[in-house]
């Protein structure tokens, strides 16, 4: 459910730091009808371009808090809320190339009463904002 | 007329919130300017910061039942026993849990809150004094695809009886009604590329209540794809109980959850019978709340627009001719 808004359309764009290009970001949202703490947050699988970009290495920012894979395991108090925007940011040295990307998301949720992991799925064309 | 009281749980209104064209205001406003002034709600859906809320908050909360007439009746909480990945929530940790929602639902000014149908009959009995020490009754909520006579839903009646059905009882969803498979769900499995054959068949054989076991099995022999198997896996989740089933736990009743997932433009539910259920219950001498509760939504929101408000009214249109109001 809501997995048509799991991407957002807006916030597509590759992270310099320092002058270098370290990689890309895009916006995310919850696909629950609920918020989740963040330990029961399992990450998010990145695709673009049919390129896969592993759950492991990617960052959460939440509210200007940016998280790893790891430390949102053991975070207990921070919830993402529903409807929330947060960004995903993906490592990948020189970023992005300029124009559009076929840019897919899965992402993880272990919910109690699902007996196995939930995903939400989405999938969007989108352009890289400069 | 019977002494039935009209309400919604702002689950409804989920689509809206999500995508920020309703507050949580905004939702309590509509539903009382249908006349449902009982007001359910989902602290984890629409009340951010949960379960840190300020003062603030409560004040704000408390006013909107003032200004708009209405009465906070249930919380529905939720039990994140997966919290840590390696181990579930112990069933001491879960009383804490569970403790922190009575508060939060004593501040609200609830009396109720619905209880999920994964929780223990342990947890409930260990949880009803505290709640009856903050004025709050726990209803489990008998969910599809647990129907009333299910052992687990009886195990949890006879602590109600036991404890005191002034302190737990149940709160049954409507959805374990649902007489004919929900066109909105079946619809969304034919765009996804399920058969049309298959599909029709699959819905058949739910209408006409026979058993789904084995079904999946049969779909897939029958050369069905993904989508097709998906959707007979799906009926297998749902029930048609007997809506006269309802009196025999009538007294351990106090919440009902109106489930819905499609209202017609006359006014009809397409696949709970309300007008059976809604009887059942006046003769059976219930005076709580019916709280609609639409999930039609997440069934829709692929391919078309939502409009969680007009189907909640349309529902409430229903609930209020049923009930015997006065114009």
């Amino acid at each position: 459910m809501f997995d048509k808004y799991l991407i957002g359309e807006k916030g597509f764009r590759n992270v310099v730091e320092d002058g270098q290009t370290t990689g890309f970001q895009l916006e995310v949202r919850i696909a629950y009808y609920r918020g989740l703490g963040l330990s029961m947050v399992e990450g998010f699988e990145v695709s673009v371009d049919g390129r896969e970009f592993p759950r492991e290495n990617n960052l959460f920012t939440l509210r200007g808090r940016t998280y790893t894979y790891q430390q949102m395991e053991t975070e207990y108090e921070e919830h993402w809320e529903m409807g929330e925007v947060a960004q995903l940011t993906v490592p990948l040295p020189g970023g992005l190339s300029a124009g559009t990307h076929e840019v897919a998301v899965v992402e993880y949720l272990r919910v109690s009463y699902v007996p196995v992991i939930t995903t939400g799925r989405d999938r969007k064309t989108l352009l890289l904002e400069s | 007329m019977s002494g039935i009281k009209r309400g919604v749980s702002l689950y409804s209104y989920q689509e809206e919130f999500f995508l920020r064209k309703l507050t949580l205001e905004q939702c309590v406003a509509v539903s009382a300017s249908m006349g449902a002034y009982g007001i359910e709600s989902l602290a984890e859906q629409m009340m951010p910061g949960f379960p840190k809320l300020s003062d603030a908050f409560y004040e704000q909360w408390h006013e909107w039942m003032r200004i708009y007439g209405a009465t906070p009746t249930c919380h529905d909480a939720f039990l994140d026993t997966k919290r840590f990945k390696d181990r579930l929530l112990t069933l001491d940790e879960q009383v804490v849990e569970v403790t922190r929602d009575i508060k939060h639902a004593q501040r609200l000014g609830a009396k109720f809150i619905r209880m999920l149908v994964i929780c223990s009959p342990e947890l409930m009995e260990r949880c009803a004094p505290i709640a009856a020490d903050h004025g709050i009754w726990l209803g489990v909520e008998v969910h599809s695809p647990w129907f009333i006579e299910h052992e687990w839903i009886q195990k949890h009646l006879e602590v109600a009886y036991r404890v005191g059905t002034d302190k737990l009882g149940l709160i049954p969803d409507m959805g374990i009604f649902v007489e004919r498979f929900p066109r909105v769900i079946y619809e969304r499995y034919l765009r996804n590329g399920a058969h049309e054959n298959l599909v029709r068949m699959i819905v058949e054989r739910y209408d006409r209540h026979e058993d789904v076991h084995g079904l999946v099995e049969e779909v897939e022999k029958l050369g069905g794809n993904g989508e097709d198997i998906g959707l007979a896996r799906t009926v297998g989740h749902f029930v048609s109980s007997d809506p006269n089933k309802l009196r025999d736990i009538i007294g351990a009743v106090r919440h009902i959850h109106g489930k819905f997932y499609e209202m017609s433009e006359d006014d009809r539910e397409m696949s709970i019978p309300y007008n059976v259920i809604v009887p059942v219950l006046a003769a059976a001498g219930y005076d709580g709340y019916i709280s609609s509760e639409y999930e039609g939504n997440r069934h829709l929101q692929d391919a078309f627009p939502v409009d969680s408000v007009e189907q909640v009214r349309r529902h409430q249109r229903m609930l209020s001719k049923l009930i015997g109001e006065q114009k």
